[in-house]
């Protein structure tokens, strides 16, 4: 592909009128939670800019990330985005296999040295050398280190490459990390979610390919635009939660009411994402819109705090699994034990000693 | 400590423990006590119905703000005792040395350690006789700092941490203490130290207000109403 085109070219090209161009534009600007003004700034990018090559790359994952990625739901989004973006190298998507696809991988990044964006989706395990994900016939944390040299930004897709994800749960054989402990002199940006929701990976790649830079980040690296609050933030369930009114099983009455999730468990709460305001599969629905607590799947370890359905989840301190009030409440009893033992001892004491003194002050007298 | 410091060091144990009447707490270390105490105690039973919410309200939800109110009391009695903390650290600076207790062990000093001996085999039934103090045991100041000043400087990190997740991005409370999350994990790990934390708490109620009565009854001196008047009474005038 040439890379003199531009991206309003391409979308030229590929039969996009000028007005569904701006929509776009306007629309992106929304979604990023920037004023009307920048939507011309995000037209202008693209009408002059260069395409931007994005080298993707799939570790130990299950591909949910592509597969949300190419589901995003602005009917233009997904053309403009992968017409905007020149992938050069996506195993899920291109059409080589092979040699061939290892040297499109590799001239793209002679070319683009440096240049690209590199888009992780799934991470490396590190036991064994790396040998549980092989890619190219090498283990595939080698080609992340490789290609991470020459990027200019990296994005972790995913709860994988962020956090670890499934495979890094407990007791994690293959020791799988996320590819911030791999890439440690890049800018990584995290884009967790398993997966993350379509519009935000396409709304993170958008901001980068406009403004040139990377999105702001908060304390653990995620674009501040989509992980600044919590889907209990958001959530339309909200007001039965400040009321108090709680489904208390899956079958009761108040489920059918549609009340708050919070005693099955829901995580919403504690999880840092857009679902509750972006929502899914073209805005229809987020998990508790459909009747299910939201399990925290973009939280840092999300598998390793027990049930889904617990409000309480289970620490992990030398080897017990139990949550606080369990943990709380036998450390409670046995102190309250020892502290009623201690009172008999006591009033024993106390009784046998007067005793003894009175005894003591009638032989004086 | 058990000596007033400014006494020689000839007469102390005779005219200190002589006397039957000191000054300990001054007003606004009993006014803190107090605060705490109700504070801590609402802040228990909020917090474990936050975790763990009461039955579900019938009827429409604009008539009821039950949790609301609940997390209400939780935040409002938060800033009452956290603000009490920091004046009571306050207090430590200006008041008496007594009131330098609770933050300060002087684990430097040969006596206390000997003290602290003594007062382990006095509650282990091995001494029988106790000692008098006019402050804190030493075992008692030790647990005082030890569960009291370290579970409350627990509870206000973990706490504002969770706090500043509904002041939002860049608030003060997030400025201050938004590191703590990453520190843990994410936000659940927070929720569960910090219920952890109320345990511990609760773990201290138990064995402070256990001690205070015993000692009230046991002992040479008073406790409870000390806390009341600021005066420590001692029952009898045998010096140490
Ligand atoms: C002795 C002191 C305290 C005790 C015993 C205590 C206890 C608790 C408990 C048991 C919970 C429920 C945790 C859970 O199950 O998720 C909780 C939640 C919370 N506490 Fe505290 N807490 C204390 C101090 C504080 C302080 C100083 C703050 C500061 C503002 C604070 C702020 C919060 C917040 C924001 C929550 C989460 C509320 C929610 O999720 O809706 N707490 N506390
Ligand atoms: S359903 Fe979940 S996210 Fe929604 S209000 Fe209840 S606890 Fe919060």
């Amino acid at each position: 592909m040439s890379n003199t085109e531009t991206f309003y070219q391409v979308m030229r090209r590929q039969g996009i009128t000028r007005r569904s161009f701006m929509k776009y534009c306007s629309l992106t600007a929304a979604a990023l939670g920037l004023g009307p003004a920048y939507a011309l700034q995000i037209a202008h990018a693209m009408e002059t800019k260069q395409r931007t090559p994005v080298i993707w790359l799939n570790g130990l994952e299950c591909t949910c990330c592509s597969e949300s990625f190419i589901r995003s739901a602005h009917p233009l989004v997904k053309d403009v985005v992968l017409s905007m973006i020149s992938l050069d190298y996506n195993e899920l998507l291109m059409a080589s296999a092979g040699h061939q696809a290892q040297a499109a991988l590799e001239a793209s990044m002679e070319n683009h040295w440096g240049q690209y964006i590199l888009a992780v989706e799934g991470n490396p395990p590190l036991n064994e050398d790396g040998m549980f994900c092989i890619s190219g016939g090498k283990p595939f944390v080698e080609k992340l280190k490789k290609s991470a040299e020459g990027a200019k930004a990296v994005i972790a897709w995913g709860s994988c490459a962020s956090w670890g994800c499934v495979q890094a749960a407990r007791p994690n054989p293959t020791q799988a990390v996320p590819i911030d402990k791999v890439i440690t002199d890049k800018p990584v940006i995290k884009v967790p979610g398993c997966p993350p929701i379509a519009e935000v990976m396409t709304g993170v790649i958008t901001y980068m390919l406009t403004f040139d830079r990377i999105p702001e980040l908060d304390r653990q690296r995620r674009p501040k635009m989509f992980y600044s609050q919590r889907i209990h933030d958001k959530c339309y369930r909200r007001a039965h939660f400040d009321a108090g009114q709680f489904v208390e099983r899956w079958d009761d009455d108040n489920a059918r009411k549609g009340y708050c999730l919070y005693k099955v468990g829901c995580k919403g709460p504690t999880t840092y994402n857009a679902c509750s305001t972006v929502r899914w599969n073209e805005g229809i629905s987020f998990p508790i819109q459909s009747g299910h607590g939201c399990i925290g799947c973009s939280e840092d370890g999300f598998w390793d705090h027990g049930s889904f359905y617990d409000r309480l989840t289970n620490v992990n301190l030398f080897g017990i699994e139990k949550n606080a009030d369990r943990v709380g409440m036998a450390a409670a009893g046995v102190v309250g034990t020892a502290i009623a033992a201690h009172a008999a001892v006591s009033a024993i004491k106390q009784t046998t000693q007067r005793k003894k003194k009175e005894a003591e002050q009638e032989r004086n007298s | 400590m058990a000596l007033e410091k400014n006494l020689t060091p000839e007469d102390s144990h005779e005219r200190v423990r002589r006397q039957t009447a000191v000054y300990v707490y001054e007003a606004p270390v009993r006014l803190w006590h107090w605060i705490t105490a109700f504070g801590v105690l609402t802040l228990v039973i909020t917090g474990f119905l936050i975790g763990r919410p009461p039955p579900s309200v019938s009827g429409e939800a604009i008539d009821h703000y039950l949790m609301g109110y609940i997390r209400f009391a939780h935040f409002a009695a938060a800033y009452v005792v956290t603000l009490a903390f920091i004046g009571r650290i306050y207090w430590a600076f200006v008041g008496n040395h007594h009131s330098r207790e609770l933050f300060l062990v002087p684990i430097h000093r040969k006596r206390w350690w000997g003290e602290l001996w003594h007062e382990i085999r006095w509650y282990l039934f091995l001494e029988r006789t106790p000692r008098k103090y006019i402050g804190h045991n030493p075992l008692g100041q030790l647990i005082m700092f030890g569960v009291f000043v370290v579970g409350m400087v627990f509870m206000i990190i973990t706490g504002f941490a969770l706090y500043s997740e509904g002041t939002g991005v860049g608030s003060w409370q997030d400025q201050l203490f938004g590191w703590v999350i990453p520190l843990f994990g994410q936000s659940q790990d927070v929720h569960t130290w910090h219920r952890l934390g109320m345990w511990f708490m609760v773990i201290f109620v138990l064995t402070h207000v256990y001690v205070a009565v015993r000692e009230d009854i046991m002992s040479r001196q008073s406790m409870t109403s000390t806390m009341l008047s600021g005066w420590r009474l001692f029952k009898d005038d045998r010096p140490d």
